[in-house]
């Protein structure tokens, strides 16, 4: 049996009131967190201001489990008051804000096999974006696996997984929807 | 109110590049297609690179995040308390299930919805539309859905409102869906509509999806039996979620 699925639509200007929450941004935080960051940019070069990024991604260790409580509310008022950060929940989801920017604090992805290139599974939303795309974040010291995993495309369009060191524990990695160096989109089947 | 800019196309317009979209459409397609000319945002925002396609049965996307009773308050799925009073407006119920593409139930996952007020009007800074705000609605909620993938909301009916991609473009009334399955690779954004709207003709979001078959299963169907008497009118529309899933997760 295979039902035809219900078709995407564009998640709209105006999800900023419904599904960002308190702390989306804040996977993990401690000695041993990263913070990744970017613009969204569209085809002309311009920061697009009303882009919605969710990462998903495993734990330090590859775990791929995750665990409930990234909504985690207040009982009494019923207010997202954001997960407690003891359990990984592996999710993380942030607006872009006004210059088309977002930014998480996370762990680096333990291999989520024996051998496996860790990265960051990433879903964009936005305006204008009529269905939502998802790519992945390689830190640079998997670039030469990243290589390997992907023997078929040119290095130069690989380059745009990979997120580049900016300082210790900061990286960059800008999401060009359109355009020079357009981001590598994928397809899982 | 803001006059669009004189250089916005007209309806008619709008509606002949929906029929050229049409006659260039790949037959039969599921989904919209992200370069879409009649919602004129898309233009910059859609890759012109085809995506890469992966086959990976252990690929990270194929597990996805998980949502339990800590992220759900019982006062979520109810959209019109939480507030003063009553919202103004019809009172309505929405209900369906989510299911995977072999007909599987989604169980435990997390479903957003967010909308316009009975007015047309969301609660967001940016919408400018000069219509009235409602102190007594919030717009937004979320549910997780039961062992066997239903959800449900209570709300109340959402009104038509302008938008810029056009003169005298008008969004049909629709309800914004974020949805999870067990995979990320089903992670799904999208739109219920309302049975029997007459903007469905004009509006290049819903046409975009370009076969008439996917466009219906965008529009939920009004159900005399989830209605309570004196109370509020049913809904009801199932989601079926696309994207593969891992073997490895069908039983969790
Ligand atoms: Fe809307």
């Amino acid at each position: 049996m295979s039902l035809p699925p219900t078709p995407a639509q564009t998640v709209g200007p105006f999800f900023g009131y419904a599904l960002p929450f308190t702390g989306g941004g804040d996977i993990a935080e401690g000695p041993e967190s990263i913070t990744v960051h970017g613009l969204v940019l569209d085809g002309a070069g311009d920061p697009v201001p009303d882009a919605l990024v969710e990462i998903w991604q495993a734990d330090r260790d590859g775990s791929l489990t995750g665990a409930p409580g990234s909504l985690r509310h207040d009982q009494v008022t019923g207010e997202v008051i954001g997960r407690h950060g003891l359990d990984f929940t592996g999710f993380g989801r942030v607006p872009t804000d006004a210059d088309g920017h977002w930014a998480v604090r996370t762990v680096a992805p333990g291999p989520h096999r024996p051998g496996a290139t860790p990265y960051l599974a990433v879903a964009v939303f936005a305006r204008g974006l009529l269905h939502h795309l998802h790519t992945r974040i390689y830190l640079p010291d998997h670039a030469d696996a990243l290589r390997a995993d992907f023997p078929d495309t040119g290095a130069d369009r690989l380059a745009t997984l990979l997120a580049t060191r900016e300082r210790d524990r900061r990286y960059r990695f800008d999401i060009r929807l359109q355009g020079d160096r357009e981001t590598i989109f994928v397809d899982l089947r | 109110m803001t006059t669009p800019p004189t250089t916005a196309p007209t309806q008619a317009e709008i509606d002949a590049a929906i029929v050229e979209a049409d006659r260039t459409a790949p037959p039969d397609p599921h989904h919209p297609n992200r370069d879409y000319p009649p919602y004129r945002s898309s233009a910059l925002r859609h890759p012109r690179q085809p995506l890469l396609p992966i086959v990976d049965p252990e690929a990270v996307e194929l597990a996805g995040p998980v949502f339990g009773a800590t992220d759900v308050s019982s006062l979520d799925s109810d959209l019109t308390l939480g507030l003063a009073g009553e919202p103004a407006g019809q009172r309505i119920t929405v209900t369906g299930r989510v299911v995977d593409r072999s007909g599987r139930p989604v169980p435990r996952q997390l479903v957003e919805i967010w909308q316009a007020n009975a007015a047309g009007r969301y609660a967001h800074d940016l919408d400018q539309h000069p219509a009235p705000l409602d102190p007594n609605f919030t717009g937004f909620g979320r549910c997780l859905t039961d062992d066997d993938g239903s959800y449900a909301f209570t709300t109340i009916r959402p009104g038509a409102y302008p938008w810029r991609n056009h003169v005298n473009a008008w969004r049909p009334a629709h309800i914004h869906f974020s949805l999870f399955g067990t995979a990320f690779t089903q992670r799904m954004v999208t739109q219920m509509y309302f049975p029997g709207d007459p903007l469905f003709r004009y509006d290049p979001v819903l046409r975009s999806v370009t076969d008439q078959a996917a466009r219906d299963r965008l529009v939920a169907r009004y159900d005399h039996d989830l209605s309570v008497a004196e109370w509020s009118l049913g809904f009801r529309w199932d989601i079926v979620l696309d994207g593969p899933i891992s073997t490895l997760f069908e039983d969790r």
